[in-house]
């Protein structure tokens, strides 16, 4: 499963912790991620994984430590050294932000061809035809029909406002994609149809990918590294089969163990 | 003098209404605001004797920038004798004993509600707009806190995505009016509910603009000569309305038009939106394809009366 394209991190963590007050939100979390990597950040609620999460894609600043990120020109910045507006535009371009609730990440009053449109606007974009048209080249390859563009999310099922969310985000050509529980609140079925979804996008674009997630059937289907969570702190990480087949802490034999009894 | 001077000089009022420490207030927001175009400033507005809606922040503005000698003109939708306009111009010729005017070249300020006279103003003008909803973002960005972000980073691909739904809704830009710009590169700005069709002339304007929004409590300004370019997409060019035939009155073309019923039998016309326009053409002798049609006479008649009422 080596799809690792670079040499150099994308994004390394350094000793990153996050207080409330006296409360940990997450405490001594230090990791580098790879191009084309998907890390998969595991624990049940509270563990410190969202927090973790929002530090990571800067919309929650870390009490102390560092996240340095290579920018396209190949330099290596402190994410909380940019400008806002620098670090906006990053959101807005080389990342991507997958919501658990779509409407969190979607326009739910725009259309969803202006919903996958709105970050070329964004970057300055004005040719109304081509923005069109790479929105409904979008649509498609998240498999939503070009006769819904003009339809705005709130007529969508649960599923098709969760791939629209991901068309918004992916329509930049992003570099690393944050995903909060990205199939959580889906049926079964629609879950399995987006997860294959996900995969194949992740894949064919080369992403990197931090997802946050309690349901560790999907860290194994997506991920190739894993980050066990609890009280704040990374308990365990490794290559994903690893340890999901053979975990080294009672707690995570824990967590894995139950989701073998489902 | 008259009864309402001498009301002025007993000191029942300020002149102008307000309180000179008021002013002084509204004049930093709009020396403010001129100093950087299209940024909408906040202050503090008064409760003012006369509902929102009619205009309270433009009559904010107005009063804080009026001097003795001028000579204020007052139009709502293109008129001066709407039940608005004329309360409104009541107001400041009681409370500032003002000299008053219908005619555009004789004004030293214009306080409108929609429209931009369609005689071009001069650098001794001041334009004063009553601005309903000052923020453009408003539509697709109901918090405030983001919107006042998106300004300060300008960050405005959401007033294209606007204009893209219009685009997949309508098959064009059908926003008529308070169609947005960009001023001097800088600042996205909503002139307000004034017809895209004043929009070019908002551009390179000899007169300053000031625009005053009294509930939302925002005064902005465009300085005389400064660049104001509608938003658009390179294969939907902004455009202004076309009208296809002339003022029945007075034959005027390129101008603004509304639409009058002349008669319960569907007779209709279209005339000059601009009233005191039309009526100095008219004087000058132009004459429109409807000018002789007698239901049409009434309806341009009250150039006659509005003749008396400046004088
Ligand atoms: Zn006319």
């Amino acid at each position: 499963m080596n799809v690792f394209k670079a040499d150099d991190p994308l994004l390394q963590v350094h000793n990153v912790p996050r207080y409330y007050g006296d409360r940990i939100g997450c405490t001594d979390v230090s990791f580098d991620l790879w191009p084309g990597e998907v890390l998969a950040i595991v624990g049940e609620s509270g563990s410190g994984k969202t927090t973790l999460l929002n530090c990571l894609s800067t919309r929650l600043a870390p009490t102390a430590g560092a996240i340095e990120y290579r920018m396209r020109d190949g330099s290596m910045r402190n994410l909380y050294q940019l400008s806002e507006a620098a670090r906006r535009l990053l959101m807005r371009t080389d990342w991507g932000f997958v919501h658990q609730n779509a409407a969190d990440g979607l326009r739910m009053n725009v259309s969803a061809g202006a919903n996958v449109g709105e970050r070329l606007m964004a970057v300055g974009d004005r040719h109304y035809g081509k923005i069109r048209e790479t929105a409904d080249d979008w649509l498609g390859r998240v498999e939503i029909a070009s006769d819904r563009i003009d339809d705005d999310p709130r007529s969508f099922s649960g599923g098709m406002r969760q791939r629209l969310q991901i068309a918004r985000n992916l329509v930049t050509h992003p570099r690393l994609v944050f995903m909060d529980e990205p199939t959580g609140g889906l049926d079964v079925s629609v879950q399995a149809r987006l997860l294959d979804l996900l995969r194949r996008l992740v894949a064919d674009l080369g992403l990197s990918v931090v997802i946050v997630t309690h349901d560790l059937a999907v860290a194994r289907l997506l991920s190739h590294r894993i980050m066990v969570m609890r009280h704040g702190r990374v308990i365990e990480a490794g290559l994903t089969d690893q340890v999901l087949d053979d975990p080294r802490e009672p707690y995570s034999q824990l967590l894995v163990s139950s989701i073998l009894q489902v | 003098m008259n009864a309402t001077a001498q009301i002025f000089d007993q000191g029942e009022y300020n002149f102008a209404y307000l309180d000179e420490q008021t002013k002084r207030m509204i004049r930093r927001a709009i020396l403010k605001g001129i100093a950087i175009p299209g940024y909408q400033v906040p202050f503090a507005s008064r409760e003012m004797p006369m509902p929102y809606g009619w205009g309270t922040g433009g009559v904010q503005v107005t009063a804080s920038i009026l001097g003795k000698d001028d000579c204020l003109k007052m139009i709502d939708q293109g008129s001066d004798d709407t039940t608005n306009a004329v309360s409104l111009r009541g107001f400041f010729e009681k409370t500032a004993n003002v000299r008053t005017t219908y005619e555009t070249s004789e004004a030293t300020v214009i306080q409108t509600r929609h429209r931009i006279p369609e005689k071009e103003l001069r650098e001794d003008q001041v334009l004063v707009f009553q601005v309903p909803i000052p923020e453009p973002l408003r539509f697709l960005e109901p918090r405030e806190t983001e919107t006042r972000k998106m300004h300060a980073l300008e960050d405005y691909g959401l007033m294209h995505v606007k204009l893209y739904e219009d685009i997949a809704k309508n098959g064009h830009i059908a926003t008529t009016y308070a169609y947005p710009v960009m001023v001097n590169d800088r600042y996205v700005m909503d002139p307000s509910p004034t017809p895209k069709f004043d929009n070019p002339k908002i551009d390179e304007m000899a007169a300053l603009q000031l625009y005053g929004a009294g509930r939302e409590k925002r005064i902005y300004a465009i300085p005389p000569y400064t660049k104001v370019k509608s938003l658009d997409f390179e294969d939907y060019p902004f455009e202004v309305q076309k009208f296809d035939k002339p003022c029945g009155l007075c034959g005027a073309e390129h101008v603004y038009l509304d639409e009058v019923i002349l008669d319960d039998k569907g007779g209709r016309m279209f005339v000059c939106s601009d009233s005191d326009y039309c009526e100095e053409r008219r004087a000058a002798g132009h004459v429109g394809p409807m000018a002789a049609n007698p239901a049409a006479q009434q309806i341009g008649g009250h150039g006659t009366n509005a003749e008396e009422a400046s004088r």
